[in-house]
């Protein structure tokens, strides 16, 4: 259980998060965390509960709301993931997610930046921080000065594990590769944007119109730890419906059930161009406060319950 | 069978005909990618180190391990023989196998031998043992100037730190686990 004085840092956080975004003109939203489908993706298992879900993410009904004329949206609230737990793992866990209309990833990499980049020059109580902002994690000093360091994957797998990324995927080994070698170099002096993936790798992602081999994605890294993933949304409902399509397959040979997500790409049709990126807040509050592990900072953790 | 799932440090399973032990364990997952457990092992017949990445439908053999009671006898050259009490069975055990158990293992002594198959591979000796000290510098009475410990020999012939006041021939109790002093006893 966390102490009086981790429950004051977690609240700290959870509140000045809110001030950014109100200030900015974003809504807050708190849409439902149980569902009855949900968006398929094979690398995620959720809690079911009888024939309904656990949310792993807000995407699908903060999607809904974006079709429906909503432009600026944040959430903060629990996602549920089975069989995840370790150092930066569990299983429930908090999530900030934010959208905003007519942005694309670029943009939204730099409203990223620029909230964190606040975070840690406004809130220098935090004990992982230094009086100038540079964040302390582990055997890394890492300075926040903006803008942040951007790298495309492609480049990333070439510096830090000399591999050429096709390849790599090619041999289905990128997830090993990239844990093994490449993530751990990540962020190390400054925090780095890694963006432009292989298609395959972003499932919910706009390709790029230059590159349709490269999807509109991106990850933060600080420390070697991963901390946000956004997108160029992607709004072409008949291209979602063939991505979904495939995942789904890929489910069922696992020997999973999956269902189309309907209501969504009813929605998609409406929807027009749009950012999004869903940040770990709990990862966010670690490394603030200079913990260790992400059970740290949680209220409460499972063994616990 | 295990899954990659129920991989914990301290679970040990078969690979490649071997018992391995988990030492070191980590749960990872890349953002949209999938579940790699990234796990440290320990060869438990070689005591080789490996680290490896397994993906959550990896599967392993649970190795055949069993660990029964058995008495030491005696010692012949590289070979270290002890006796199952009930079945009378005779089994041993190599000096390298036996490590840093050596420095309490005397004859008579009730240790866990562990069996991979109808293979002897580990010992585990109590965590409390009684020795006999055989070397120790003698006690000035009444000097209180000196330092707190002094070193003494067991039968062993293994050496820790002791307070002033044992001699030799004074029974000590050892906690194995740390090699530390923790009581004079008297028999």
């Amino acid at each position: 259980m966390l102490s009086v004085q981790g429950l004051r840092q977690r609240a700290a956080l959870l509140q000045a998060v809110r001030a950014f975004f109100i200030d900015r003109r974003y809504l807050e939203v708190d849409t439902p965390i149980r569902l009855p489908v949900l968006l398929p993706e094979s690398n995620i298992v959720p809690f079911a509960g009888g024939s309904w879900f656990l949310q792993p993410s807000p995407e699908l009904c903060m999607k809904r709301l974006l079709a429906r004329d909503c432009t600026q949206l944040f959430q903060i609230c629990h996602c549920f993931r089975e069989g995840e737990s370790g150092r930066l793992h569990h299983p429930e866990f908090t999530m900030l997610e934010w959208y905003h209309a007519g942005w694309d990833y670029v943009d939204m990499m730099a409203e990223c930046e620029q909230l964190i980049r606040w975070l840690c020059v406004s809130s220098p109580d935090y004990p992982g921080l230094l009086p100038d902002g540079s964040i302390r994690w582990g055997d890394c000093r890492v300075d926040t000065t903006l803008p942040w360091q951007r790298l495309t994957v492609a480049e990333a797998f070439r510096q830090h594990a000399g591999a050429d990324v096709l390849e790599v995927l090619t041999h289905g080994c990128f997830d090993e590769v990239l844990v093994t070698e490449v993530e751990p170099r990540l962020g190390r002096d400054r925090p780095v944007f890694l963006h432009d993936y292989p298609v395959a790798l972003g499932s919910l992602a706009r390709c790029r119109r230059d590159d349709p081999q490269v999807a509109e994605r991106f990850e933060l890294y600080i420390a070697g730890v991963e901390l946000a993933n956004g997108f160029s949304e992607l709004v072409d409902a008949q291209e979602q419906r063939q991505r979904f399509t495939t995942e789904i397959a890929t489910m069922r040979a696992g020997g999973r059930e999956a269902s189309m997500p309907e209501l969504f790409l009813d929605d998609l049709t409406r929807m027009d161009e749009t950012a999004g990126i869903a940040l770990g807040l709990d990862r966010l509050l670690m490394l603030l406060a200079g913990r260790e592990r992400i059970a740290e900072v949680l209220p409460f953790i499972f063994e616990e319950l | 069978m295990y899954t990659a799932s129920d991989l914990r440090k301290g679970l040990k399973i078969q690979i490649d005909g071997d018992p391995y032990i988990v030492t070191d364990f980590d749960f990872s997952k890349p953002g949209k990618g999938q579940a790699l457990y990234r796990t440290k092992m320990r060869n438990m017949i070689t005591g080789v180190q490996f680290t490896q990445t397994y993906r959550s439908n990896d599967k392993f053999d649970r190795p055949n391990l069993e660990e029964r009671t058995m008495q030491f006898l005696y010692a012949q050259d590289n070979e270290y023989h002890f006796m199952d009490t009930s079945s009378f069975e005779q089994i041993f055990l190599t000096k390298e196998q036996l490590g840093e158990n050596l420095s309490f293992l005397i004859d008579n002594m009730e240790v866990t031998v562990l069996f991979f198959g109808d293979r002897p591979i580990d010992i585990t000796i109590p965590t409390f043992v009684n020795l006999e000290v055989t070397v120790a510098d003698p006690w000035a009475k009444g000097d209180t100037s000196g330092s707190d410990t002094k070193p003494v020999t067991v039968q062993t012939g293994f050496t820790l730190q002791v307070p002033p006041f044992v001699e030799v021939g004074d029974k000590i109790q050892i906690d194995t686990r740390t090699g530390s002093y923790i009581t004079r006893v008297k028999e």
